[in-house]
């Protein structure tokens, strides 16, 4: 009876050390600006990966969509917090979103090839599209959605590129591997030939 | 010329090794910038300080060469690859590239649904970039108004005036006139004091109109010591000169 009467009791949540670390997870991913791996949030809070893990699951809760304008998504192998699809009219009348404003049909057959057959050279990238790929690839590193990645092994290789962690986080994928199979994609080569032959024969005879 | 270094898309290291290898046909003449490699030897030259024309020559002969190996082989005789080819493989090799093209082109199309799906999805990027403010358009402008401010500026600019930077010389004749006037009224008078508060320049040339007299004997010159004041006399043949004017 000697202590303050409180309408919420907090002693339940502030006494739980898992509630301590989410807490802590809360301050680290609201100073980041890229997602933070479970790694990452277990080095800075100096816990445990299944107690960061645990607390992940506390924040994700209380970081919903329809509970909280502050989301907890799993993106680019890490979390990360964003914005409440709900306030996203709000967002876009104060924030721009430049790094996929305006991207073209060639900007995007290109990300696509180096997503898929990256680390790729703008070489390979020209023999694929048929047309040279350096204004292309160059708008696409400017963006930030493509980075160089080495060179190829040959003495004097051309340079290879990736599509970078800005790439998956901006297409809302966790891994690369979250990326549509090929084969499920387009038409079949035998498709293809089957038709070029029947065109073919149609000609020869 | 030879040890130019190159950093290329295609290719990094010596011009020399990309020579050979395109000659060994281990790297596409069409994968090679040529445009960069000239730009390349344009830089180096400009960090020379005298233009060696015999390794430009060699330059010059060289990327000519490399140029025609990329135009033969960006236009290759016309059918010569797939002639080569039975007609079905020809087919099945058209085919694949068709099919990897085409999966491509639906991966793009896979992406770009994917992108209007997570157009609400807004997550701090860095320092989120403010959106960007309506433009301030100008008003109409009269083209001709435009002209006229340019005629302004095409005219060319006044000549600089330098002539309170000549010198102005006096003519000797005057002081000899007026030295001459001194000597008719006196015989004896002193330099300094004479041509005292006149401009330098003028107190040179009155120096020489000195000398001048002095050179054709109608004056003596006498000084003390150095920088003291001169005096200047008539000469006696000037006297007797002047005695006979006066007595006839």
């Amino acid at each position: 009876m000697d202590r303050p009467l409180r309408l919420i009791s907090t002693d339940s949540i502030v006494g739980n050390p898992i509630d301590a670390v989410a807490r802590t997870i809360e301050a680290l991913l609201v100073v980041a600006s890229q997602p933070l791996s479970v790694e990452d949030l277990a080095a800075a809070a100096d816990d445990e990966l299944e107690r960061v893990e645990t607390a992940l699951g506390l924040v994700r809760e209380r970081h919903a969509e329809g509970r909280s304008g502050i989301v907890l998504e799993r993106v680019s192998g890490g979390y990360a917090f964003r914005a409440a699809r709900e306030a996203a009219e709000a967002c876009g009348r104060l924030f721009e979103r430049p790094v996929e404003r305006g991207l073209s049909q060639a900007a995007l057959e290109t990300l696509a090839i180096v997503a898929y057959l990256g680390p790729v050279s703008r070489p390979e990238i020209a023999r694929i599209r048929g047309v040279a790929a350096d204004s292309t690839v160059a708008a696409l590193v400017e963006r930030g959605l493509v980075a160089e990645a080495g060179r190829e092994n040959a003495p004097g290789g051309a340079v290879r590129y990736r599509v970078t962690p800005l790439f998956e986080r901006v297409f809302g994928l966790d891994t690369l591997a979250e990326l549509p199979r090929l084969d499920d994609l387009g038409a079949d080569a035998d498709a293809i030939r089957d038709r070029l032959l029947a065109v073919a024969e149609a000609r020869a005879s | 010329m030879r040890d130019l270094e190159l950093d290329l898309d295609a290719f990094e290291g010596p011009f020399d090794l990309l020579l050979t290898l395109v000659l060994k046909e281990q790297l596409e003449p069409a994968e090679i910038d040529i445009a960069s490699i000239v730009v390349a030897f344009v830089e180096h030259l400009a960090t020379r300080e005298a233009i060696d024309l015999d390794a430009c020559g060699e330059f010059l002969v060289l990327i000519a060469a490399l140029l025609e190996i990329k135009a033969r082989q960006l236009f290759p005789e016309e059918g010569a690859e797939l002639a080569e080819l039975e007609p079905e493989e020809a087919a099945e090799e058209l085919a694949r590239r068709l099919a990897e093209y085409r999966r491509m082109k639906e991966a793009a199309v896979w992406l770009r649904e994917r992108l209007a799906l997570e157009r609400d999805r807004y997550f701090r990027l860095g320092p989120a970039p403010l959106a960007p403010r309506a433009e301030r358009r100008l008003a109409p402008q009269e083209p001709a108004l435009l002209a006229a401010a340019l005629a302004g500026l095409a005219v060319p600019p006044p000549k600089v005036s330098l002539s309170h930077m000549a010198l102005r010389f006096p003519p000797v004749a005057q002081f000899l006139e007026r030295f001459r006037a001194v000597l008719r009224r006196r015989r004896v008078f002193d330099f300094d004091s004479e041509v005292r508060g006149f401009p330098r320049i003028e107190q040179a040339v009155a120096f020489l109109a000195l000398l001048e007299l002095h050179k054709t004997g109608e004056v003596a010159l006498a000084q003390v010591s150095p920088f003291a004041p001169i005096r200047v006399s008539r000469t006696a043949s000037e006297r007797s000169t002047a005695w006979t004017v006066r007595s006839a």
